[in-house]
């Protein structure tokens, strides 16, 4: 589902690609136990299938009106071709943004628990500062080396240091949202950054900057810069101890990852799989441990 | 409080600190809860008069218990929620932080 | 005397042609990317309708966001340029004498002044927040396919109170639509949105505390739905002057024609 490179009147440029994948040869008919984590974010629904607490499917799309249909879509989606049913799975845990409702996860464990377990899963042990840049919101998390949360800020209120604003920009200027941060590394010199930190004010001063002869890339640069500054700030809230880590469908941009990276002189660790899956990936790993829990087998 | 002598006794100097608010263009506005220090005693929901406050299970704790937390409602207008008790002149009082013994609530701005 | 007061917002440029007290000519205009020919444009466009030249007009004071855009330069060549806060006290005392606490809700910028005598007394400011302002109304009239001026008429059909979660005019943009999906009438969700933003306008007004008699003035004044939620919230009756867009613009008018400065 890669964009056209072509300039189509009617491309949707913030829209990013859904995609699902059966990502290993285990066979889900051997394992013992089946789990899934069901990830319903403001902007992007996650699906995990887990095996024995090892990643088997998932799927990612996009968070429609009405949040129970999606809930069950994505999770379809991910069983798609496996041959597994829901009805099978042993236990299905839900997390995402508020309360949010799957209707058919037997429990519900906050976002900020289930980002800290699934980036340990992503990355390993060693993890001992997680950011998470979603759609809607940015969490900063610190945690231990289970992946137990220590310490955690979530700014879910303003769209600056979000997918959306991304999204917002990317439309702006025309770039398709999985290429923005690519374009936004392709100056010569970094140009200051956008000075209002709002969005909405933000896209105002980049179309008077568009207007003045500026050329795509070092708007998006610009609006890079902002936002990166603007991360690091909520992250030197809670304090940032190594390994640093980053989740969320935003740290597949490499214009944020490599700025944060310039400010806080820290690399973060590259991801082994799909650094959007943390939360799902957490809510999947739980629902095993509460399976067994359940099932006495603790 | 038994979850604090656990931790103690293992020689942890863990702190649970929980931000809730957020930071936009016009400033940062954090309620950090200590739950180290958080002894789950209600007396800063009471005393809050805007309801900003609740007492929830500790979900990031395997021993549980209850800490303080902003309600979800106020997370984000937490500027507005406690924006009555911090008036532009005069002294600020604000009675969660004066009801908490333990010094577990403090606010960022 | 014949004095001019020009109000560089963000949105609108306003003129207040003044002369021995009495309002001879108003006049606005979109500011588009050039501010100082939006301003110039919509000075001549007020000189003209009081039938003066520019060198009748002894004193020009400016006030707002581009005020320091025409200071000094042609060919509004304003002699001074003054705070907004400063500009509101001195316009709504003007209209209503008796004004004790000012409401400005412009549209990137939400005020409230507290008056004494025409001077301000303490003031707070909720700024850099497009939630927070006009801007946020327009987004979401975009958002619900509706008419800015019709936002207001429309939340005044509602009765019902829907909460908005959403605090941020990009965020509240997605949850209007998913509102609509869930089959919500536009005149609840056009009330939760007046609601929404009278609710923020109040709480920082409460910090200063309110005291009678309330103006509210600024290009939100003119949307009706946006006064009755504000009268709720501040538990007190609201004055909203003729012309409360440019009073603003009065109040730089009115400071121009003080005596020895």
């Amino acid at each position: 589902m890669k964009m056209a490179q072509a300039e189509v009147k009617t491309q949707e440029y913030w829209r990013w690609p859904e995609y699902r994948r059966t990502v290993t040869e285990k066979d889900w008919r051997n394992a013992s136990i089946l789990t899934a984590g069901v990830d319903i974010g403001s902007v992007g629904s996650k699906a995990t299938v887990m095996v024995d607490g090892e990643l088997y499917a998932f799927a990612v799309m996009r968070t429609g009106g009405v949040s129970e249909d999606t809930a069950i879509k994505v999770t379809s989606w991910a069983l798609e071709g496996t041959g597994l049913e829901a009805g099978k799975l042993h236990y299905v845990v839900g997390t995402g943004y508020g309360r949010v409702n799957v209707p058919f996860a037997k429990k519900t464990i906050t976002e900020i628990a289930c980002h800290a377990r699934g980036a340990h899963y992503i990355y390993g042990p060693t993890v001992r500062t997680v950011l998470d840049i979603g759609g809607q919101d940015c969490k900063a998390i610190r945690c231990d080396e289970k992946g137990k949360v220590l310490s955690f800020l979530m700014n879910d209120k303003c769209a600056a240091g979000t997918g959306r604003g991304l999204e917002v920009f990317s439309d702006l200027i025309s770039v398709p949202i999985s290429e923005l941060g690519k374009v936004s590394l392709s100056v010569d010199q970094e140009p200051p950054p956008v000075s209002n930190t709002c969005v909405i004010f933000a896209k105002a001063e980049s179309l008077a900057l568009l207007r003045q002869g500026w050329p795509k890339e070092k708007v998006a640069a610009a609006y890079h810069a902002a936002m990166a500054d603007r991360i690091v700030d909520l992250l030197t809230r809670v304090g940032i101890e190594k390994d640093f880590v980053i989740t969320g469908g935003v740290a597949k941009n490499t214009g944020i990852v490599q700025r944060l990276e310039r400010i806080l002189k820290i690399k973060p660790l590259e991801p082994k799989m799909d650094p959007i899956l943390a939360g799902a990936l957490g809510a999947g790993l739980f629902a095993k441990a509460l399976y067994e829990k359940e099932q006495g087998l603790r | 409080m038994q979850r604090l002598c656990t931790r103690r006794s293992r020689g942890y100097a863990k702190q649970l600190k929980a931000h809730y608010g957020y930071k936009d263009g016009s400033g940062d506005y954090f309620i950090i809860i200590d739950t180290d220090k958080c002894n789950g005693c209600n007396k800063c929901v009471e005393a809050c008069p805007y309801h900003v406050l609740e007492l929830i299970p500790n979900e990031y704790d395997i021993e549980g218990g209850t800490m303080a937390a902003v309600k979800e409602e106020h997370r984000k207008k937490i500027k507005y929620s406690c924006a009555p008790c911090k008036p532009i002149t005069g002294e600020r009082k604000m009675p969660c932080i004066l009801a908490c013994q333990p010094n577990a609530i403090a606010h960022s701005w | 005397m014949i004095t001019a007061g020009v109000d560089v917002g963000a949105k609108f440029a306003k003129v207040v042609i003044l002369k021995d007290g009495q309002v001879v000519a108003r006049a606005k205009t979109l500011v588009g990317f050039d501010v100082l020919k939006s301003a110039s444009d919509v000075f001549e466009k007020a000189l003209k309708e009081a039938g003066l030249s520019r060198g009748d007009v002894q004193r020009v004071v400016a006030t707002g966001m581009g005020r320091n855009t025409v200071l000094h330069n042609q060919p509004i060549n304003a002699d001074e340029v003054v705070s907004e806060v400063v500009a509101d006290a001195a316009g709504a005392n003007q209209v209503v004498p008796t004004v004790k606490t000012v409401i400005d809700v412009g549209a990137e910028e939400g005020r409230g002044i507290k008056v004494e005598v025409g001077k301000v007394k303490d003031f707070v400011i909720n700024e850099r927040c497009a939630a927070g302002a006009g801007t946020f109304v327009e987004a979401m009239a975009r958002a619900l396919e509706v008419k800015v001026e019709d936002m207001g008429p429309l939340s005044l059909k509602s009765a019902n109170t829907i909460p908005m979660n959403a605090q941020c005019c990009v965020f509240a943009e997605s949850e209007v639509v998913s509102l609509i999906h869930s089959k919500i009438s536009k005149e609840d969700i056009a009330k939760a949105i007046h609601d929404a933003i009278a609710g923020r306008i109040s709480s920082m007004v409460l910090r200063m505390g309110v005291e009678k008699d309330v103006v509210l003035i600024g290009g939100c004044a003119l949307n009706p739905g946006f006064l009755p939620p504000l009268e709720k919230e501040l538990h007190t009756n609201i004055i909203v002057p003729e012309y409360p867009e440019y009073v603003s613009a009065l109040g730089a008018a009115v400071i121009a024609a003080k005596p020895a400065r």
